[in-house]
């Protein structure tokens, strides 16, 4: 695939992604994904698929920076310009995950001693919304995905995996944002909060937000999905 | 005619004791530190024949200024009659012939430990102080060579810091005696141990005050006209000695700074503390003719400067 | 200020752009830091910058040079070499390892703020915890007491120090209360740059979150530059942004705090991040 000519119309443009790990203690180079390129539209939902093991949360990882790509280019137009999230300032990807990026993961990273609450307003507080605010908006999403009143002042150290990523969830989705990285989001969850879940892409979707996903229960956004991209690595 | 005739005659000591060199090294310690109001300015602390810390330090420096026209008091703890300071007097007079007195107002050259006279001197005279320590960072900065620094940085705000740490644990200053004072708007300076009532007595004065410590050989001067601040905060302020309710039982006079003397009793009499003025007052009471100087602080406890005590 | 924007360190194959997206100047900005003692080499040729609001990260072992850095970047470190600017009106266009000594502890006092891993470089032991607060705003001149005692019960409060314990002397203190009460002396003169040497290390795991915690509300609240030196990663995924790798005085590798952690690059950092229990 070329990059498309129309690049204007697209928040994001990724050309020829790889992904290589060099593990120096064993001297080996293990591939993670090869030559990845698609774009995306505001609004559109994409859905990478591979086999088992081939790097599909490598890429929403090398799109998001927690890894380096090894090659390539991923040209996101920002709001306030164009970058190349492959080779961007450290501090531009900073704020774009601030700001703009949202990266919604399996695991969450629970701090001790902070409430589940206070995790979810976490995103809200650092994009500047008065912590009341935060407060009522943070309840409301942990309501929505089935999390009772009571346990939203506890430490989600001790919750179940499930709970655990309800906050995850809510913590990920609650900040506006332009561009949505799911990796496998629905993985842990019961029905009711996959239905939720998928209630809350579909108004996202309505509202503008690109998102590409790795999803384990695929049925559930089936008919949200608007492309798909082919991931492999050349292994 | 006999060689003896020819000869000067004999002396076993030069004038004032010190030798020519001691004088003009210590006269030149004197006029840097008077240049540089409130810095101690290292001397060679000669050997005298009283021991260091019995006030040899203000010794070299009233021999090294005084001259046969001089008029010598020298006051220990406010008493001319104590037996340093009659040591300290006859050894000044009889190394110089200078005429002594015990009157503030007729002395030239005032040499104390502990206080400044209640009459107020005036321009002209001289008041040399015995200084045990002279540094007064000592208890906040115990290595002299850092404190140095401070003193080179202006950096004095320990010494707030320690006037922070007594309000907060006992709520209020307290240190009594040397309380500390910045000269000049500059440096920081231990006016020796005199108490908190004679502070102020330092601050625009007329005359000029050497202070030398003999032991830590160092000195240092307030000239004339010179401000001296005690370190206070802007909205708690430095206090003297509440001097109110005590009557001397020699005078009957109050509002000077009082000697206590515990009574078998438990109670406790008060004596006025400088001895030359009580001597005065008792004269004047007795109708003998004698001339009272001007006093730092009025018979209601007033200082004779508005706005130096807060 | 004649440098090309990102330094390459010779073990990091890529070249990242200059920020396009990002308004901010550095508030920090140094690089060639250099420092030796004697014969020893301690830091050689450190780069690093550091935004408004940013946290930046530095790790190594023991003897890797980074308490090291963090020194010089209070100026309590002579550097041989280097230079370093604040992006500060009263300090614009100066290499701040060539201020006398009058300017530097001005700057120290108004504009940087230090916690140390021992208590006692940060705090006399035996002065009140609210004088040791206070004693940075007396540095600064505040004469009044009134305002010195309630700047320093509002930065200890801010630093969740209990303030029914605001006249005992930190000797009296657990090690945690410690580290709160020189947070709060750190943070008293609202600093521009706030430095963490090992902030939590000694501290107990539970009291090592509630400091951590602490330590992130007041970076949301206050947006204030802050470099935190750690060999814990865990504390350093927590705080920083982005984060330096140093080895033998220099920097080996950089960059967000994840990337490091999760896909390091180096192969001194592979080895950093899989020793962690």
């Amino acid at each position: 695939m070329r990059p498309c000519p129309h690049t204007h119309m697209h928040i994001l443009n990724v050309h020829e992604f790889s992904k290589t790990f060099t593990i120096h203690a064993i001297n080996r180079e293990v591939p993670a994904f090869t030559n990845v390129s698609f774009h995306l539209q505001p609004g559109e939902l994409l859905v990478a698929r591979g086999a088992n093991g081939v790097g599909k949360s490598s890429l929403l990882r090398c799109l998001y920076r927690t890894y380096l790509p090894s090659a390539g280019h991923a040209i996101y137009q920002a709001q306030q310009g164009t970058v190349d999230l492959a080779r961007a300032a450290e501090v531009d990807i900073a704020l774009l995950r601030r700001n703009e990026i949202g990266y919604v993961s399996q695991f969450l990273r629970p701090r001790p001693r902070v409430s589940a609450i206070e995790l979810v307003m976490e995103p809200l507080l650092l994009a500047g919304v008065p912590a009341d605010d935060a407060r009522m908006r943070a309840g409301d999403w942990l309501s929505r995905l089935g999390l009772k009143a009571a346990i939203w002042p506890a430490y989600p150290s001790t919750f179940s995996g499930g709970e655990q990523q309800k906050i995850n969830l809510a913590r990920a989705l609650i900040a506006p944002r332009r561009l949505l990285l799911l990796d496998e989001p629905n993985a842990a969850l019961d029905p009711g909060a996959r239905a939720a879940l998928r209630e809350r892409l579909s108004v996202l979707k309505s509202e503008g937000v690109a998102m590409i996903g790795v999803f384990h229960h695929i049925e559930d956004v089936r008919d949200l999905v608007d492309s798909e991209v082919k991931i492999a690595n050349s292994q | 005619m006999t060689l003896a005739d020819l000869a000067h005659p004999r002396q076993d000591y030069s004038y004032g004791f010190l030798d020519a060199f001691a004088r003009r090294e210590l006269r030149r310690r004197i006029l840097k530190a008077i240049a540089i109001p409130g810095y101690q300015v290292p001397y060679a602390s000669r050997e005298l024949p009283i021991a260091r810390g019995w006030g040899t330090g203000g010794l070299q420096a009233t021999l090294s200024v005084v001259g046969p026209q001089d008029v010598v008091k020298v006051i220990d703890q406010g008493a001319d009659d104590s037996v340093n300071a009659a040591n300290l007097r006859r050894f000044i007079a009889r190394m110089t012939g200078v005429e002594t007195t015990t009157d503030t107002t007729k002395a030239t050259i005032i040499q104390s430990r502990h206080r400044i006279p209640e009459e107020r001197m005036d321009k002209g005279q001289l008041l040399v102080l015995q200084v045990p320590d002279p540094e007064p960072l000592r208890h906040v900065q115990p290595d002299s060579s850092q404190a140095r620094e401070m003193h080179a940085d202006a950096d004095y705000a320990q010494m707030w810091l320690s006037l922070y740490e007594q309000l907060v644990r006992f709520g209020r200053f307290m240190q009594g005696a040397s309380y500390p004072v910045i000269v000049n708007g500059r440096y920081l300076m231990s006016p020796s141990p005199i108490p908190r009532w004679d502070t102020p007595a330092l601050h625009q004065s007329a005359h000029l005050t050497i202070l030398s410590a003999g032991r830590e050989k160092r000195l240092y001067a307030v000239p004339p006209y010179t401000d001296v601040r005690p370190i206070e905060f802007s909205d708690v302020f430095f206090q003297v000695e509440d001097q109110a309710g005590r009557v001397c039982t020699l005078t009957g006079a109050g509002q000077k700074y009082m000697d206590e003397l515990p009574q078998p009793s438990g109670e406790s009499r008060f004596r006025i503390s400088d001895t030359g003025y009580v001597e005065k007052l008792l004269k004047m009471a007795q109708g003998e003719s004698t001339k009272i100087g001007p006093t730092y602080y009025d018979d209601a406890g007033q200082f004779w400067m508005p706005g130096v005590i807060k | 200020m004649l440098r090309p924007y990102g330094i390459r360190y010779d073990m990091t194959p890529t070249y990242f752009d200059p920020p396009r997206l990002t308004a901010d100047r550095p508030l920090l900005t140094a690089w060639g830091l250099r420092k030796t003692y004697g014969r020893v080499t301690a830091v050689s040729g450190v780069d690093l910058e550091v935004y408004p609001g940013e946290t930046l990260g530095i790790v190594g072992e023991s003897g890797s040079g980074k308490s090291t850095v963090l020194r010089m970047l209070n100026l309590e470190e002579p550097a041989n070499a280097g230079d370093y600017r604040l992006n500060l009106a009263a300090y614009a266009g100066e290499n701040l390892l060539g201020l006398d000594r009058y300017r530097r502890r001005e700057l120290r006092v108004t504009q940087i703020g230090i916690v140390y891993q021992q208590p006692h470089m940060g705090l006399r032991m035996r002065v009140s915890s609210g004088g040791n607060v206070a004693e940075r705003l007396i540095m600064a001149g505040e004469r009044s007491f009134a305002t010195l005692r309630t700047a320093a019960r509002d930065s200890l409060a801010e630093s969740e120090f209990p303030l029914d314990r605001l006249d005992d002397p930190p000797r009296l203190l657990s090690g945690g209360m410690q580290q709160r009460v020189q947070l709060a002396k750190a943070i008293a003169m609202r600093p521009a740059l706030l430095l963490l040497d090992e902030p939590t290390t000694g501290l107990d795991v539970s009291i090592q979150a509630l400091v951590l915690d602490t330590l992130l509300r007041l970076r949301r609240e206050r947006r204030i530059a802050t470099v935190v030196v750690s060999h814990d990663l865990g504390v350093i995924r927590t705080l920083a942004d982005r984060v330096l790798v140093m080895r033998g005085g220099q920097v080996v590798e950089h960059g967000l705090a994840d990337q490091v952690l999760d896909d390091p690059q180096h192969p001194y950092t592979q080895q950093l991040v899989h020793a962690k229990l």
